[in-house]
């Protein structure tokens, strides 16, 4: 008897819809994005050439085809504005994903050794800011960070300082936002890993002579790796490409790739270029994606 | 805390002298109690065990064996009283300073470890030198019998290898005192009896103390040289595996400790009347008339008793057996009620005139069943005096 045939029709079904979406939703938008970005720039609606027209039969398209060209990629590495937008990404992707470690870390295991009835209502202290908008508790923050805000105000009861400071508009700004907005994007999965491990490991480190210290490094740490690489590239993957936190909290000086493109798209009306941008940050998170995927594959097999 | 105890592993070796002083128990646990909320887990209770000894805790689920077990591993820390180990109190001590180690019943392997690093874990946190504990862990690899496994993680190991590597892991470190907290409960039947005759083995040749959990009495039989049997916190009987089947201290224990008929009766106070049979005590019951027992080496106290026999030591018979046999002076008429086929023996329910079941098992030592007693017919049951236990709680 053939595996297949352990499955319904409704299942085998099923077992295809997420492949019909991501064709239907992704690959799709994709390759429109992805032919875009072969196209040049025009003053014309929509606003580049050349245009795929299939009412105009079989040898237009192909002269379409022909007109495509590379140059808006090589325009992407020729040009310091994008390469260093890039740079910025990573490396804003990368300091945020390390503070939001140091700082998830600590709270998923102080959750996770909580008693049981508490747990749930921890996790629901970390999940209750998402019932707001995000845009609106961004601006939360901007009306708190602001010269007359509620942060200046504190300081300057409280004589730290004695003129207001500026928080607005600096990178500090944007980091706290990213943190702040990224924390259960990180707390959850180290939590999901932690709340499962047998709290018999830990005795039987003890046992064996593990200070509560040694315990942690050599046992609670490793095991805790899957949650870490989880919470770390559920984090750094929509940093990278994060654009209303830095635009409304980081100072106007240098650009991360999302805003970049953005200005591309909407100011420069530059569609080709926007797209070669989109494409090549794609590939970038290419590899920290697949990389994602396979931790969780692994961890599937696991249970 | 003495050095001894920071630094158990490097101590061991050097341990043999300064162990204990003769006629000191390795370890005493003195009138520990142990309470969760209001509810008294583990009781008052006090115990004595000798260095070298195979020690088991019996009882059933609840009974705070495991409780005290944890309590001498470190990971639960008694309310009162104090665990003495070689003349030292470790009652307050934490568990990573303990000279003890425990084998977990879910074995606790470090997933993330192979079999050489589970078992070189403790001794890497006592700092022994590298080739020290290259050296060691290879002895506890052939001890176990895992050569060849040594770099497999456990989730590569089957159950029976796994244990192995808890047993290698906990043994690594030459504790004092190895506790094993139902050992053998998740390998299969057969698996189980020959790892119980290797443990005894390893026991033995190393000349280490086990104290093990169990509730499974036959295991605890067959391993330990001295069995405590637990209810509600308390011990309700220590003795050898033999004393405490033959001669049970109490009705619970009795019914706890494999099968048993329960007969109750008052001591008959005219024992002028029986003086012409020797060392002996009448028991007269309402449903089996007067049974006659041993006299007990210790004097009742009351003469509200209870006849115990065990099902082996009651013999069946098609007619009344010689009657001046004195092994047969008790004989009770019945029916075969029941009858439960086991392989090596069987089990009779033989149903009194008075309503009351005896049970009964027969070795079925021939091959064919031309012994064996059928649904229905009628049957002497009969037992001697010296089978007899008299119990009075």
């Amino acid at each position: 008897m053939s595996a297949e045939a352990n499955f319904t029709r409704p299942a085998r079904l099923a077992a295809i819809a997420p492949y019909v979406w991501m064709a239907l939703f992704f690959l799709v938008p994709f390759l429109f994005v992805l032919k875009i970005s072969l196209s040049q720039t025009a003053i014309a609606q929509p606003p580049y050439t050349p245009v795929f027209s299939l009412d105009e039969g079989w040898e237009a398209i192909k002269t379409a085809f022909a007109a495509l060209s590379l140059d808006n990629f090589r325009l992407l590495v020729s040009d310091d504005l994008y390469v260093l937008s890039y740079l910025r990404s990573l490396a804003v992707a990368g300091v945020s994903t390390a503070i939001l470690l140091l700082i998830g870390y600590p709270i998923a295991y102080g959750m996770a050794r909580l008693p049981q009835r508490w747990q749930g209502v921890a996790m629901m202290l970390v999940i209750v800011p998402f019932w707001t908008s995000f845009l609106i508790r961004i601006y939360a923050w901007i009306n708190i960070l602001q010269h007359d805000g509620l942060l200046n105000q504190i300081l300057l009861a409280l004589h730290v300082v004695s003129k207001p400071m500026v928080w607005l508009s600096t990178d500090s700004a944007m980091y706290l936002g990213i943190v702040y907005s990224y924390l259960p994007f990180m707390i959850l999965p180290l939590y999901a890993t932690l709340s499962k491990m047998d709290p018999a490991l830990l005795e039987a480190a003890a046992d064996l002579g593990a200070s509560p210290r040694q315990a942690f490094w050599r046992v609670t740490f490793p095991l805790s790796l899957p949650g870490v690489g989880a919470g770390a590239l559920l984090c750094f993957i929509p940093i990278v490409g994060e654009f209303v936190i830095p635009d409304l909290l980081a100072g106007s000086n240098a650009l991360m790739i999302g805003q970049t493109l953005w200005l591309e798209f909407f100011n420069n009306k530059d569609w080709p270029t926007a797209s070669a941008v989109a494409v090549v940050l794609l590939l970038l998170l290419l590899a920290p994606l697949l990389l994602y995927d396979r931790l969780q594959r692994r961890q599937l097999e696991r249970t | 805390m003495s050095k001894d105890t920071g630094n158990p592993a490097r101590a061991a070796d050097s341990n043999a002298e300064s162990r204990s002083a003769p006629g000191m128990p390795l370890l005493r646990i003195d009138a520990v109690v142990k309470k969760f909320g209001q509810f008294r887990a583990v009781d008052a209770l006090s115990l004595d065990i000798q260095a070298g000894e195979f020690f088991a805790l019996l009882g059933p689920s609840g009974c705070g064996k495991t409780t005290l077990l944890r309590m001498l591993a470190g990971f639960e820390t008694p309310d009162e009283g104090r665990i003495l180990l070689g003349g030292e109190d470790i009652a307050q001590i934490s568990p990573h300073q303990r000279p003890v180690n425990m084998m977990f019943q879910s074995y606790a392997l470090f997933p993330h470890l192979s079999v050489r690093d589970n078992i070189a874990f403790g001794l890497k946190r006592a700092k022994l030198p590298s080739s020290e504990i290259g050296a060691r862990v290879k002895e506890m690899v052939t001890l176990v019998k895992l050569d060849g496994l040594e770099k497999r993680k456990p989730d590569q190991l089957s159950g029976g290898q796994r244990q192995r590597v808890a047993l290698a892991r906990s043994l690594a470190r030459r504790p004092k005192l190895l506790l094993l907290d139902e050992p053998l409960a998740a390998l299969d039947k057969k698996l189980r009896e020959s790892t119980q005759l290797e443990l005894m083995e390893l026991q033995r040749r190393l000349g280490l103390t086990f104290i093990i959990v169990t509730h499974d009495q036959q295991e605890a039989m067959t391993m330990a040289a001295r069995i405590g049997v637990m209810d509600a916190g308390r011990l309700e009987q220590v003795a050898s595996p033999r004393d405490l089947y033959e001669a049970p201290r109490s009705r619970w224990i009795a019914e706890f400790v494999g099968d048993i008929n329960l007969i109750e009766g008052k001591l008959d106070t005219i024992e002028g009347s029986h003086a012409t049979i020797a060392r002996r005590l009448a028991i007269v019951t309402e449903q089996a008339g007067t049974i006659h027992i041993a006299k007990p080496s210790h004097p009742l106290s009351r003469t509200s008793v209870c006849v115990a026999i065990r099902p082996e030591k009651i013999k069946l018979s098609r007619r009344a057996p010689v009657s001046d046999d004195v092994r047969a002076i008790n004989r009770l008429e019945g029916v075969v009620a029941d009858v439960g086929y086991l392989g090596g023996v069987t089990g009779y329910k033989i149903e009194l005139d008075s309503g009351l079941i005896l049970r009964s098992s027969l070795a079925n030592t021939a091959r064919l069943d031309s012994d064996a007693y059928g649904l229905g017919q009628r049957v002497v049951a009969w037992f001697s005096p010296e089978d007899c236990v008299v119990l009075e709680q």
